[in-house]
């Protein structure tokens, strides 16, 4: 690779021509949407995970065992179902798009890898019982993804991204970087996690973990959800997108990432600065890319975990960059709850879609402004808004924190 | 946008010893054995990195709190730097913070997920050791983490050479980075990785990239560097059906003489590093250490596995 490949393309657009998700609300897009235009959450008790906590924590399950889910995938029922996730997603994204002889890449994000496997594979092998070798050989974050890149065929560029809760937006703009330099035809990028006891009882001991469905940017909220799920985009090109000669009536691209940035809080290891610096910097820096105003965004999809800390310096942020005309804005982890290294995925999916049908998606369970912030979510469904631009904000542990600019075609 | 990628420094820690002109330094390429000087080798297939003074780099209060992968990066990255912050801060790691996911686990397994503490698991995430940087030197810029096993160093660094060409960065840390826990190296060894005479590895390989020859504000080379390094170019091939063309193909779209190559079908370095995902870090820092040695062009051949396979180039320039 070395140098660009395409230098005059700095600038050049980059499309998104498919999408994929699956989540606690829904195993594809369409059944998202109907799920996010109904206010219908998947958060509730826990059924598939084995956790001493099952009574005591909600979580956002995706409602299908690993046999049912590696049926939907074409996998194993023995893989991790991080793996089972992320291929069903990427699948779905990739549907319809032909990319036969073209360069085509997966960048694919998760904090865990096949940890939902280890965990039962640790105490058979380190404390004298019975295990399974097949459970820890997918243990890297670097093996689901090459299970998902062998499932679908991508060879030419294959790679994994970990940056906690913003690995997947990380993830997706370095697929339009790649596309941009000329490196590559078509990236399928996101990300995924499934619940695991590990990542359970550690934001529990963080004692972030809400006992009731979770609401964020509440001035009550009490902590977030985990969830599990995946999203993916396939990001091409303007060759690819607009092809010389293609009708316009065609089935288009669906939108175009136009802006990105990664900035770090370095405030500390997992709370953010009460100002928000890192999701401050996030969003001017995404905007800047997109050459955009802040009253060009049509709306904002939070980061909103629904923890005290995240959601004022989120929210603060916002204020600091925004006021004081504020675009309709919402946490969609109020129906997913927090899929972690999924989340950047799923919700770059919802913004596409809100671009599509001009949709603005509800914070559920909200019912109380946040002291300090002169704005309040939007908590009904609409459509038919005019969203033009969409910005999503990804945040996570080390500071690192991320925000995407989505745009219309 | 930068025509060319200049390396600026290195920082590392490794089994093949601290920076030249320190008290365990190896001589770059001069093909010692795996016996580390001041090491502990004695672990039979598993070579452990010589851990330099990590209360020169590292403030004591955090050093305590540190597992040691998070000490080898922090110190590799910090000696690198030399007090300078740049404008983005990648890591490349296979296994993360091993130490930490183990501590977590296992107090999880033993307490039956009842009475935990968050340490462990707030410093097991992936990206803690470029956060940690990142967080020491107040560096509020871009911050990524790859952690695709063989190729996690590679793609961290071509990262960081996009960054500079689309100029949005003028100066990048980029370090591979991976620890031994004797958690994994009983899994790893279980699996069978270490026949054949393979020894298991670890360290940290740090390099500051640079769109401008020298330092910002520093009229000249860094004291003790030689001639300027440049970083040519990168290429990685995932499981490849014919390797050998996907070579011929680099080496096409880089033409001219190459002096020396470390690595696979070249001069071996793992036997003195230990083999590991990242290991290609300590062959990128080799390379270096050649050109600024007088070697014109130097390429770094990486075959991990059989799966992962990769090419670095760097050249005097």
């Amino acid at each position: 690779m070395g140098a660009p490949a395409n230098p005059s393309g700095g600038g050049a657009p980059v499309y998104i021509a498919g999408v994929g998700v699956i989540s606690s609300i829904g195993d594809d897009s369409a059944a998202s949407l109907d799920a996010l235009s109904n206010g219908r959450a998947g958060i509730g008790p826990m059924r598939l995970l084995r956790s001493a906590h099952r009574d005591e924590l909600p979580v956002a399950e995706v409602p299908h065992t690993n046999a049912e889910l590696a049926s939907m995938a074409g996998l194993q029922a023995t893989l991790p179902r991080t793996a089972l996730l992320s291929a069903i997603a990427a699948r779905e994204a990739l549907r319809g798009i032909d990319t036969e002889g073209l360069r085509v890449g997966l960048i694919s994000a998760n904090t865990v890898g096949g940890m939902d496997l280890t965990e039962d594979f640790y105490p058979g092998f380190f404390k004298g019982g019975r295990y399974r070798l097949r459970d820890v050989v997918h243990h890297e974050c670097g093996a689901v993804t090459e299970l998902v890149a062998d499932r679908l065929g991508i060879h030419h560029h294959v790679s994994t991204i970990s940056t906690a809760c913003s690995s997947s937006a990380n993830a997706i703009f370095m697929g339009a970087r790649l596309i941009r330099q000329g490196h590559l035809d078509v990236v399928v990028a996101g990300g995924a996690d499934a619940l695991s006891r590990f990542t359970l009882n550690g934001f529990n001991t963080l004692m972030i973990l809400d006992k009731e469905p979770c609401h964020p940017m509440d001035e009550n909220r009490k902590g977030l959800n985990l969830g599990e799920g995946a999203g993916y985009v396939v990001l091409v090109s303007e060759r690819l997108a607009r092809p010389a000669g293609s009708s316009a009536s065609g089935s288009g691209p669906l939108a175009r990432l136009t802006g990105w940035c990664n900035a770090n809080d370095a405030y500390h290891q997992t709370a953010s600065s009460p100002e928000g610096t890192g999701s401050y910097l996030a969003m001017k820096g995404a905007l800047a890319k997109a050459g955009l105003s802040p009253s060009d965004i049509g709306y904002i999809n939070l980061h909103g975990t629904g923890t005290q800390n995240n959601d004022i310096a989120e929210g603060t942020a916002v204020k600091t960059l925004f006021d004081p005309v504020y675009p309709p804005l919402s946490s969609t982890k109020s129906f997913t709850g927090h899929t972690l290294g999924g989340s950047g995925g799923i919700e770059a999916v919802f913004s596409v879609l809100s671009l599509q049908g001009g949709y603005i998606y509800p914070n559920l369970r909200w019912h109380t402004p946040m002291k300090g912030l002169p704005f309040v979510p939007a908590i009904g469904f609409v459509r038919g808004a005019p969203v033009r631009h969409v910005l999503s904000n990804s945040f996570g542990f080390g500071g690192n924190c991320t925000s995407l600019i989505f745009s219309h075609v | 946008m930068s025509d060319r990628i200049y390396i600026l420094s290195t920082g590392i820690v490794s089994a093949l010893g601290a920076q030249p002109g320190g008290p365990d330094a190896a001589a770059p390429g001069d093909g010692r054995g795996a016996a580390a000087p001041g090491g502990d080798p004695a672990h039979g297939n598993r070579l452990r990195a010589v851990e330099p003074d990590y209360g020169k780099v590292i403030d004591p209060k955090m050093i305590r709190r540190m597992s040691r992968i998070i000490k080898m990066g922090v110190a590799a990255g910090m000696e690198c730097l030399a007090g300078a912050t740049p404008d983005a801060i990648i890591t490349g790691t296979a296994y993360g913070c091993l130490e930490d996911t183990t501590v977590f686990l296992d107090r999880m397994v033993v307490n039956k997920e009842e009475m935990l503490t968050p340490t462990a698991f707030i410093q097991s995430t992936h990206n803690t050791v470029g956060a940690q940087i990142a967080l020491m030197l107040g560096c509020h810029g871009y911050n990524n983490t790859f952690v695709h096993r063989g190729f996690s160093f590679e793609h961290a660094l071509l990262d960081g050479m996009m960054l500079i060409q689309e100029g949005d960065a003028g100066t990048v840390l980029v370090g591979g980075v991976d620890e031994i826990t004797d958690g994994s190296h009983a899994i790893l060894s279980r699996l069978g990785l270490y026949k054949h005479g393979r020894i298991n590895g670890e360290g940290a390989a740090f390099f500051l990239l640079s769109g401008e020859p020298h330092p910002a504000g520093d009229g000249g080379t860094r004291a003790g560097d030689g001639g300027t390094v440049c970083l040519e170019g990168i290429d990685t091939f995932y499981k490849p059906a014919d390797a050998a063309a996907h070579i011929r193909a680099f080496l096409e779209k880089h033409p001219g003489p190459i002096d020396a190559v470390i690595g696979d079908t070249g001069e071996p370095f793992r036997d003195r590093c230990g083999d590991y995902p990242t290991a290609s870090a300590v062959g990128l820092w080799l390379a270096v250490e050649k050109v600024r040695a007088g070697a014109g062009r130097v390429l770094v051949y990486n075959n991990y596995l059989d799966i992962h396979h990769s090419l670095l180039l760097v050249s005097a320039c």
